[in-house]
């Protein structure tokens, strides 16, 4: 293990600093075709006509397409692995284009022309004749009855309904003594602002349609491009160069089948969609935005006898990845906090607003502000120190969950949480911080947080790999989990050369960018799975490939087997650990030999069956202005146990890239619609308040590392969890700062100063006389 | 790529004055970091664009000869922030534009692009009008000189006629002297934000700084364009320097202003931080001004 658990440079360092990294609008010719989506100007309604006439008069334009022309196809986008059972297949729901408008900034029609300019002036000019309906933006209104229908095929607009029903919730309520804590918590609609916008090209090669899109999932991509066009799935080629952020906005199908299909319109020219940033927000895909309602029944001592959760999702206009974000939020509610008897009832609701999706944290970040603020409430409630009953009502060690059998191994949640109040002097600052007077306040706040690694039981979980041995003892090392900004190829590169025996992991020559036809398949990026499924792939596949080297290595030495390792691209003879060959003579030798010539290649798919828990927690101390109505973060840690850490400093980086997402959720980020028109109001950088650094003070992370048992490097699940505690611990901050209890996000000064002005901190004097 | 008709560039003041009665329809471009974000929004797209960006005796900040601080409208952001003629006279003015956008907005915006668009969030457009700013204009008549407050017809609109340019804004003496100002930004983020509310107060005290001689306050985003707050002035001026004046400013702010309801916020949180800000700027201001409060 000489590369694992080393904090090397990533193998993509110098290009991407450099500028050299090829990105997809670097690649594109200049010659492409340029696409413009004509959106819906209202939020439900019929497209009655299309007035392409003026639009076709400007110079330049080539083609506008209309619903009338695209192929009468519903297809799903999610990015799960495909089912071969029908009824766990992914709701197919939307067409190219779509003539019945479900949300205000739908796709109506796509303008074709030689440049911008062209296209941006056409698209202004094609007029649209809608027959408006009435529209529904909330998900419990719409559930209601006599709420606009949203799709054809839901009535009642609830694309899903789950239950938990554990222990007897009804009976258990009913014990003499208990206290009763009953509170809604609203989460909001955020986007994941990528740096890269989404952009994809098109074009026909050998009676193949290919699309270099900038996509996180590009063997997921393939098989929805050909679904959605009707053609076989082998006649599409996907290409995934670098790409510039994804959050699991890019693990969805975006516009790649419509960029295809107008490519075969025109014979298969060269096309180019490259999405506007006020699209990304509006026309990709959104976080769900979930209203929780949760009723504890404890006791006076802080034991959990009977609770019940309500979740309500909005999905938006179209399925997407649909229920299971909300689905996985309410499954850790039983888990993170054990109760014998707990019922849960999760919806997923269609509404006319922007199709939600996969975003860092599936669920959880939405979950963990609920279930981690209803904590500190209940504690409020019972006059109970928040980190006493934390410590006494976690998931204890040894805990399994009889559905993905993960097992919490470790005393994870009691060692991060060690780690972080030593950090913060969390007790002392705790206790100074309670009873403030005074217009400015400071707090402090604790949230722990549940997470899992992959999607294994609920779907598919794999990983292929191959391996091909140079003449100098290098190795070329593909798979099919994509790097995306997270670092994963480093990760595999440090992996891969320990496997083999490689002296460094820049002996392994990851390639990064996919290509369908050659990359092994692979389900792509998402559910801080990359790490943790390549690990099995990477062990297997080197593992055959070190089985190759050592058979011809026993050829070339007469050394038994046995008696042979590679150590550090050498060959090694075991008993008295004489080099006897490098790696490098050794593969020069097989491949050009005139008697038993070789090319050395490994390839193999490894079928994971597991899971694995990863826990950790958050401390935010902030400073609240009471007047002035804001909440700024002084001081801030996540501290993690996601196993055995790969690459420190990487696991370092993708902590804080959490926080600063958890920081935003928390305390700014907000995507508005205007209820009278369902119309985006802030679908820019400047209006929807991403956080910048100068926000956030010092991120500060770090690990608890308990090797994990089911893989075989010990790691696992860090991508999302960092963006999961964050919030709740902001606004536990909040409530130990002034005693109120701040219950929908963002904690922005909006909100700040209605909470602040209804618990009476903040008095206007005129609002008094009136 | 941006729909631009035709770029028209001009080197001199007079060129500027030329091009602008040439092509009375185009657009005037100076750092750009407005205009080409409309165009590329589609609000100004297929213009012509006279670029007024290399005229360069309209960049610097000096004193002129009746002894106001001349600020060349050219003048960038980063420029103000750091001149020592801003520094020492109406250092709140650089802190102001100090308060624009990031690092690159504030080395390609200029201060009569900020005053010329209209808006009333304009970082410097409250501090200008609390110090009574005198915007000058060139064109072919000469030049003319227009109080700040009169220079902001409507939200979008200022008071610039046919072949005129902006070409510098003026501090008079009387409005500086012994002056000492604050300025607050109000918004939600601490950077890349435009103002919820700004507000910029400036004091001059009696000699024993026990007594406001004068007091000036102006709030960005509390109405269409920039305000004075006159209820909130008369409320202070000449009046002792005490918790109780401070108060009555901060109360009487609400006289002036009316601000509205809408997505961006409410009627009641806009009043209650203006409010806030009033007596939050006075105080600093007195601090500044070697006062106690």
């Amino acid at each position: 293990m000489a590369n694992v658990g080393k904090s090397v440079p990533r193998v993509d360092a110098f290009d991407k600093v450099t500028g050299r990294a090829k990105y997809t609008d670097d690649i594109c010719d200049k010659s492409a075709l340029i696409l413009r989506v004509v959106r819906s100007t209202i939020a439900h309604g019929y497209v009655r006509s299309v007035d392409t006439e003026e639009a076709l008069k400007v110079p330049g334009v080539v083609a506008v397409y209309t619903p009338d022309d695209v192929p009468d196809i519903c297809f799903p986008t999610a990015g799960h692995p495909w089912s071969t059972d029908p009824s766990h297949q992914d709701t197919a729901d939307r067409k190219l284009l779509n003539a019945h408008v479900r949300y205000y900034g739908d796709d109506v029609a796509v303008v074709v022309a030689e440049d911008e300019v062209a296209a941006a002036q056409a698209a202004r000019l094609v007029k649209v004749e809608y027959e408006e309906l009435p529209f529904v933006l909330d998900p419990i209104e719409a559930m209601q009855e006599g709420a606009p229908q949203i799709q054809e095929n839901t009535p009642g607009n609830v694309l899903k309904h789950t239950q938990i029903r554990n222990g007897n919730y009804e009976e258990a309520r009913k014990e003499p003594g208990l206290i009763c804590i009953d509170k809604w918590y609203t989460s909001q609609t955020v986007q994941h602002c990528h740096i890269e916008n989404f952009i994809a090209y098109a074009y026909e090669e050998q009676g193949k349609i290919v699309v270099v899109s900038s996509t996180q999932i590009p063997h997921i991509v393939r098989r929805t491009v050909g679904q959605a066009l009707g053609i076989p799935w082998g006649n599409v080629r996907i290409v995934k160069p670098y790409i510039g952020g994804g959050f699991g906005n890019k693990q969805d199908t975006l516009y790649e089948p419509l960029i295809a299909w107008v490519s075969m319109q025109l014979g298969g020219r060269l096309v180019k969609l490259d999405i506007p940033r006020e699209d990304t927000f509006v026309s990709n895909r959104v976080r769900h935005a979930i209203k929780f309602h949760i009723i504890s029944y404890v006791r006076p001592d802080g034991t959990y006898v009977a609770r019940k959760v309500e979740l309500f999702s909005n999905q938006g206009a179209y399925a997407s990845h649909g229920h299971s974000i909300v689905a996985k939020a309410m499954g850790c509610f039983p888990q993170m906090y054990p109760c014998p008897n707990v019922e849960g009832d999760a919806y997923t609701v269609y509404t006319n607003m922007s199709a939600a999706g996969a975003m860092r944290g599936y669920g959880i970040p939405q979950a963990m502000f609920a279930y981690e603020s209803h904590t500190d409430d209940v504690c409020k409630a019972l006059n109970i120190d928040p980190e006493e009953f934390r410590r006494k009502n976690l998931m204890p060690v040894g805990y399994t969950d009889g559905f993905s059998k993960n097992v919490n191994y470790f005393d994870s949640y009691n060692q991060c949480m060690d780690k972080a109040m030593e950090y913060m002097d969390y007790r002392t600052k705790f206790e100074a911080y309670k009873n403030q007077t005074g217009p400015i306040r400071k707090g402090i706040g604790l949230s722990c947080f549940w997470y899992n690694t992959a999607v294994w039981p609920i779907s598919l979980e794999h990983s292929s790999c191959r391996m091909v041995l140079n003449q100098d003892g290098s190795v070329q090392l593909q798979v099919g989990e994509t790097e995306i900004g997270q670092g994963a190829d480093t990760a595999y590169a440090q992996m891969a050369a320990d496997v083999i025996g490689l002296a460094d992991y820049t002996d392994v020559h990851v390639v990064s960018n996919q290509d369908t036809d050659v990359t092994p398949f692979g389900l792509g990026a998402y559910a801080s799975r990359q790490t943790y499924v390549c690990g099995f792939s990477i062990t297997k596949t080197g593992n055959i490939l070190r089985d190759k080297i050592l058979a011809a290595a026993n050829e070339l030495t007469r050394m038994p087997v046995s008696n042979l390792d590679i150590i550090d691209s050498n060959i090694v003879r075991i008993s008295d650990g004489k080099i006897l060959m490098t790696l490098a003579d050794l593969a020069t030798e097989r491949l050009y030999s005139l008697s038993a010539s070789e090319h050395i290649t490994a390839e193999a798919t490894y079928q994971i069956k597991s899971n694995a828990y990863s826990f950790g927690c958050c401390i935010a101390e902030v400073e609240v202005n009471i007047p002035m109505c804001r909440c700024e973060v002084k001081k801030i840690i996540n501290v993690h146990d996601c196993g055995s850490l790969i690459n420190p400093a990487l696991a370092t980086a993708q902590v804080h890239g959490g926080m600063s997402m958890g920081i935003g959720f928390g305390l700014s980020e907000e995507l508005k619609f205007d209820p009278k028109t369902g119309k985006p109001l802030n679908n820019n950088l400047l209006d929807y308040k991403l956080s910048t650094i100068m926000d956030h003070p010092h991120l500060e992370a770090q690990f608890v590392e308990n090797p994990e048992p089911t893989n075989p490097f010990g790691t696992k699940a860090l991508g999302e969890p960092p963006a999961t505690p964050v919030a709740p611990a902001i606004r536990n901050a909040i409530l130990n700062a002034t005693g109120v209890e701040v219950d929908s996000l963002p904690l922005n000064p909006h909100i700040l100063f209605k909470r602040f002005t209804e618990e009476g901190l903040i008095k206007d004097p005129w609002r008094e006389e009136n | 790529m941006y729909d631009i008709k035709e770029l028209y560039e001009a080197f001199t003041v007079e060129e500027a004055i030329a091009l602008r009665l040439a092509h009375p329809e185009a657009q005037i471009i100076a750092g750009g970091s407005d205009v080409l974000v409309q165009m590329r929004e589609g609000k100004r797209a297929g213009k012509e664009l006279i670029s007024i960006y290399l005229v360069d005796e309209m960049r610097g900040v000096s004193i002129d000869e009746e002894e106001n601080i001349r600020i060349g409208s050219l003048t960038s952001f980063s420029h103000i922030t750091k001149d020592p003629i801003i520094q020492k006279y109406i250092n709140v003015l650089g802190e102001a534009v100090d308060l624009v956008g990031g690092p690159q907005i504030r080395n390609i915006g200029t201060i009569g692009g900020n005053t010329c668009n209209g808006v009333t969030s304009a970082d410097s457009a409250s501090t200008l009008h609390a110090w009574e700013a005198v915007v000058e204009l060139t064109g072919p008549e000469g030049v003319r000189r227009v109080p700040i407050k009169e220079f902001y017809i409507k939200a979008g609109t200022v008071d610039i006629r046919p072949g005129e340019i902006q070409t510098a804004i003026l501090i008079p003496k009387a409005s500086y002297e012994n002056t000492f100002g604050f300025y607050h930004k109000y918004a939600m983020r601490n950077a890349m934000d435009i103002a919820t509310t700004g507000c910029s107060v400036n004091v001059r005290l009696s000699e024993d700084k026990k007594t406001f001689e004068r007091v000036r306050i102006a709030y960005g985003v509390a109405g269409p364009v920039p305000m004075r707050a006159p209820s909130a002035e008369a409320a202070a001026n000449g009046k002792p320097v005490s918790e109780e004046t401070m108060e009555a400013f901060g109360r009487a702010v609400l006289e002036d202003i009316n601000p509205r309801t809408s997505w961006r916020a409410a009627k009641e949180f806009r009043q209650h931080i203006a409010y806030e800000m009033a007596k939050e700027c006075l105080k600093e201001s007195v601090i500044r001004a070697g006062g106690t409060l």
